[in-house]
């Protein structure tokens, strides 16, 4: 079996044409490894090998990013590529911008695999770590050997088509994306194990850092509720019986609408909950205390409120995506919203 | 409280004229079990069956998964206030099938019972394809009541578990491990140099199906309070529950709790483990606010330097979680809290429906939205109809060639939030 085909983007200075100083020169293809390139030749074995590098000086490519990328590409789709490596940049920023950008280029373009490695804090980073797999490095090129061991493991990987792990598994900058991994210890003993070094004032690793919460402000208060259009919204899973949608248990994929017109209560008999994440024996003895359309009818009747909205919105709120349940309530309340509905009564379970 | 706990190593389990154990063999006299179980009239008919390691059987809907024991001396029996007469366990000796379960399932409760596969990709998500497990298939009486019906297959299966617990009592262990707590003063006297650690275990009581029982006591009604922690070992907490198969802790993991076991493992070492505190999971808001007061208070009454937080179930206890969290770290005692996560199946969402900068040391059991292709198998035990309907499955995820495509959280145990799994997510 011949050898994978890999190209190498370095700087001016890896490239040891300069430093700043030389930092204006333009994209140029050399053939072979070079720099930093020569070390990943012994970690490929026979199973990859770099054919050409291409090289472009930090200022360059930064102020003239738009023909920095089109050069490269050209020169790199010649060199017919089965893999694109990217750096190491580790803390350069100039430098770690340019590797995020020209491998998300890459990935784009010639639909190949591609990897960069940075220090975490490169600000390159932050703004490619979703698009691309960047090796977490030191900060310096005294992490060169260990950046290299890391990011030619992981382009091994890619070469043979094994899937990739969790990034604490192949040594990535997390992407936002929670991918599962089996721990050598089990859950206890990693806790227990935790709670030693966090009581020794010892540096820990948390498994999830804290997210940073959407908070939704209260909106103002209906001005006047008594001639208000309400609609009833629910994640308590409440539909017709038989769940017609059939909206799941757990994990919603979707929601449903279903038309109040002459329904002055919800009966027994025809509606019930498909959420699985309570015991739904109150819920099927009187759908009404989850979705209170006969309060709604009552207060229509007494007028308290002008309308109840001929349309209730349902899905299970069990285990279901935040990013499901954005899109259910950014698409209903358009509707919402052309029909005039004022305010919306939201219950969960 | 010093318990003995003697292990009887079980290799194989088969049916037998006699219920006995031999050369770590249990044989299993079916009708004894059935006649047991149907003395129960809710019970109409009850198939006992079994699998093993490696088998291609499934399993499903499981119910709740229990280890066989029994206690061979010192105070009150199995299972207290439940099946055994109320008494304090927790000391003495117990000896232990180790290698043995027994697996309740049948006609579906609720939508939260989970899926065993004893061989194949589903196998590891599981502990219990680990074990030689006897299975029953319980079917109840038509027209009983859903929480009727859990009760039922609940005790159906404790008494099965003291039934073959039985057979051990006068076998001699084949290894044995001895856990002991002291009082509040003695134990700081014996260990005065190591961090005082405590563990605060969440118990799951949402409501009718979520729930779990202390020496009979529903979980729902009690404030928190201190244990011994071997007091669990003899099966002082039982699951009564019906969330999600992932993360609820059948009473098999209550049993054999990681956290107690791998916090022992450390005493006296490391550390020196005080105390287990139990709190519960209500649903009112008062309730919350209630029990998080109440554990942060104990855990500053007993002086605690650190704390391993657990809880049971997800959505609406994580509020419980962050609360406990917030209030004991403010008492100044480190805490590491354990939980599970609901990433969605592309895992780009947030993990958690509350959370709070004080839990900035977590351990999680993994994205239970994960989704998996589970082969298909020669043998069900139990039946596929409700692979659709339990929680982490959907409509049509069954296919012709017999794979069945699920969330993992329809995995029995698979994300474990008492650290008893591997699994974990970054």
């Amino acid at each position: 079996m011949s050898k994978k085909r890999v190209v190498h983007y370095i700087n001016q200075f890896f490239a040891q044409i300069g430093g700043e100083e030389m930092a204006h020169v333009k994209p140029e293809y050399r053939e072979g490894p070079l720099g930093p390139g020569l070390a990943f030749g012994p970690a490929f074995g026979d199973h990859a090998e770099i054919v050409g590098t291409v090289i472009c000086g930090d200022s360059y490519f930064n102020e003239n990013m738009e023909e920095a990328k089109a050069e490269l590409l050209k020169m790199i789709k010649a060199a017919k590529p089965d893999l694109f490596i990217a750096g190491p940049a580790f803390n350069a920023g100039r430098y770690g911008v340019a590797c995020g950008a020209i491998s998300e280029a890459v990935k784009n373009e010639l639909g190949i695999p591609v990897l960069t490695g940075m220090y975490e804090e490169n600000p390159g980073a932050d703004m490619f770590k979703s698009a691309v797999y960047i090796v977490s490095t030191r900060n310096s090129a005294v992490g060169m050997r260990d950046a290299v061991k890391k990011m030619s493991a992981l382009a091994l990987k890619m070469l043979k088509d094994e899937p990739i792990g969790a990034s604490s598994e192949d040594h990535y900058i997390p992407q936002g994306i929670r991918v599962n991994l089996f721990e050598k210890d089990r859950g206890s003993k990693r806790a227990v194990d935790m709670l030693l070094k966090k009581l020794k004032d010892q540096p820990y690793v948390t498994e999830y850092p804290m997210p940073a919460f959407d908070r939704v402000d209260p909106q103002p208060a209906v001005k006047d509720i008594r001639s208000a259009k309400i609609a009833l919204v629910t994640s308590g899973g409440i539909v017709p019986k038989g769940n017609p949608d059939h909206i799941e248990s757990s994990s919603a994929t979707k929601y449903g609408r279903y038309d109040l017109e002459g329904v002055n209560y919800l009966s027994k008999n025809r509606y019930a909950t498909a959420h699985g994440g309570y015991d739904p024996s109150y819920a099927n003895e009187d759908p009404d205390r989850v979705v209170p359309v006969d309060m709604m009818r009552e207060f229509e009747k007494e007028e308290k409120i002008g309308s109840l909205y001929r349309y209730f919105f349902s899905t299970v709120g069990n285990g279901t995506a935040v990013k499901n349940a954005k899109a259910f309530a950014e698409e209903f309340s358009k509707e919402l919203i052309e029909e005039n509905v004022q305010a919306v009564i939201l219950t969960s379970t | 409280m010093r318990l003995e706990l003697g292990y009887i190593h079980i290799t194989d389990i088969r049916f037998g004229d006699a219920s006995k154990v031999e050369d770590g063999v249990l044989y299993v006299n079916a009708e004894e079990v059935e006649a047991l179980v149907l003395r129960d009239e809710r019970i109409t008919s009850v198939k006992v069956d079994m699998a093993r390691p490696g088998e291609s059987v499934r399993i499903t809907p499981v119910k709740d998964v229990i280890e066989p024991r029994v206690k061979v001396e010192g105070p009150g029996g199995m299972f207290p206030g439940v099946i055994s007469p109320v008494d304090t366990v927790g000391s003495g000796k117990t000896h232990v099938l180790k290698g043995a379960a027994v697996v309740t399932t049948g006609t579906i409760v609720g939508f939260q019972e989970g899926i065993l596969d004893m061989s194949g990709v589903g196998a590891d998500y599981t502990p219990f394809s680990k074990t030689n497990n006897l299975v029953l298939v319980i079917i109840p009486r038509k027209g009983l009541g859903s929480h009727e019906h859990e009760h039922a297959v609940r005790e159906a299966g404790l008494k099965t578990a003291v039934y073959l617990g039985e057979l051990a009592r006068e076998l001699t262990p084949d290894s044995t491990e001895v856990f002991e707590t002291l009082p509040l003063t003695e134990g700081v006297k014996q260990f005065p140099d190591l961090p005082r650690v405590g563990y605060v275990q969440m118990l799951q009581s949402q409501g009718l199906l979520h729930d779990t029982y202390v020496y009979g006591v529903d979980a729902k009604r009690i404030l928190p309070t201190l244990m011994s922690p071997t007091e669990v070992m003899d099966g002082a907490i039982i699951s009564g529950n019906c969330v999600s198969a992932c993360d609820k802790n059948p009473t098999y993991v209550h049993q054999n709790n990681p956290i107690v076991h791998d916090l022992f493992a450390r005493h006296g070492k490391d550390l020196n483990f005080a105390a287990m505190i139990i709190t519960n999971e209500n649903v009112y808001l008062a309730d919350k606010i209630r029990s998080s007061d109440w554990t942060s208070n104990l855990c500053a009454f007993l002086s605690l330097d650190g704390v391993i937080i657990s809880e049971e179930g997800f959505g609406n206890p994580d509020t419980d979680l962050m609360m406990n969290c917030r209030k004991i770290t403010d008492k100044g005692i480190k805490t590491v809290v354990i939980t599970d996560e609901y990433a969605g199946q592309d895992g780009a969402s947030q993990s958690l429906a509350d959370a709070h900068e004080s839990a900035d040391a977590l351990v999680t059991g993994g994205n239970a939205n994960q989704v998996v292709t589970l082969p298909r198998m020669d043998k069900i035990i139990g039946s596929e109809e409700y692979v659709g309907i339990i929680a982490g499955g959907w409509d049509q995820n069954k296919h012709e060639d017999g794979t069945i495509t699920v969330e993992i959280q329809a995995i029995t145990g698979a994300t474990s939030e008492v650290g008893f799994a591997h699994l974990s997510a970054r």
